[in-house]
């Protein structure tokens, strides 16, 4: 699945999209996050505050105990400033 | 008997470019003589953030979903208030203070559903939509927090 990275996210992370594949045990949101911040210390300080995370599966906002089974593409930001 | 659907139209634009709120009133009631009211908010790059001097700030978004984002909520005002027309500008790039950022543009035949809807697409543009801002001062550059004050804003129009 592609994912993306917005604001302080990306810049933590270092890029802006990525294409992973997570193993099949990784089935929520929070799952990811946790999976991600595994992989890597620039991961791990990017969703060092899980619960600050904004989450989109394929444009809509959703929670972080949802399911990312199917999802094109999952991104992640801080909560948005916009307006 | 059926009664006549009024036709509301919505105009969603994200841009580098600046707008001219005259030109967008003027598209939004041009040939109508159903719109008796025509409320615009526009959002200006401020100097000033918590006695901080900006000197610029830069916008984000998502592309695709910030469109979406907004068309979702223009959807919902459309369905709640009794409108005539929905702009929705939001600007991206850097801006000096002074610049324009965002415009909402809501029409209806009465004022008071025109200001209802405006406020309400203006705070979940805040809350919801995805733009992200940063901001360049005298200290250097630094992503601005989400207030809890614009969630709170949001929240008001939560149906219970």
């Amino acid at each position: 699945m592609k994912v993306k990275y917005f604001a302080w996210v990306r810049e933590r992370v270092g890029k802006a999209e990525e294409t992973i594949e997570p193993p099949a045990s990784v089935r929520t949101v929070e799952e990811l996050i946790a999976w991600l911040s595994g992989q890597s210390e620039a991961y791990a300080y990017a969703f060092e505050k899980p619960k600050v995370i904004r989450t989109a599966i394929d444009h809509a906002h959703v929670k972080s105990d949802a399911a990312i089974a199917g999802a094109r593409e999952i991104a992640f930001s801080p909560p948005m400033t916009g307006g | 008997m059926i009664s006549p659907v009024t036709a509301c139209p919505v105009t969603i634009r994200i841009q580098e470019d600046d707008f001219d709120i005259a030109r967008e009133i003027a598209v939004l009631t041009r040939s109508r003589t159903d719109i008796g009211a025509v409320v615009s908010f526009s959002g200006i790059c401020r100097a000033d953030e918590d006695s901080a001097k900006i000197s610029a700030l830069t916008l984000e978004h998502y592309p695709g979903m910030a469109e979406e984002e907004i068309g979702r909520h223009a959807d919902e005002a459309t369905s709640r208030w009794p409108l005539n027309g929905v702009t929705v500008i939001h600007r991206v790039g850097r801006f000096m203070p002074g610049q324009n950022i965002v415009l909402v543009l809501t029409a209806s035949q009465h004022r008071q559903a025109a200001f209802e809807a405006a406020e309400f697409l203006m705070d979940y543009l805040k809350t919801s939509a995805p733009f992200w801002k940063k901001e360049e001062s005298a200290a250097g550059t630094g992503w601005v927090e989400a207030q809890a004050r614009d969630d709170e804003a949001a929240a008001r129009w939560t149906k219970s």
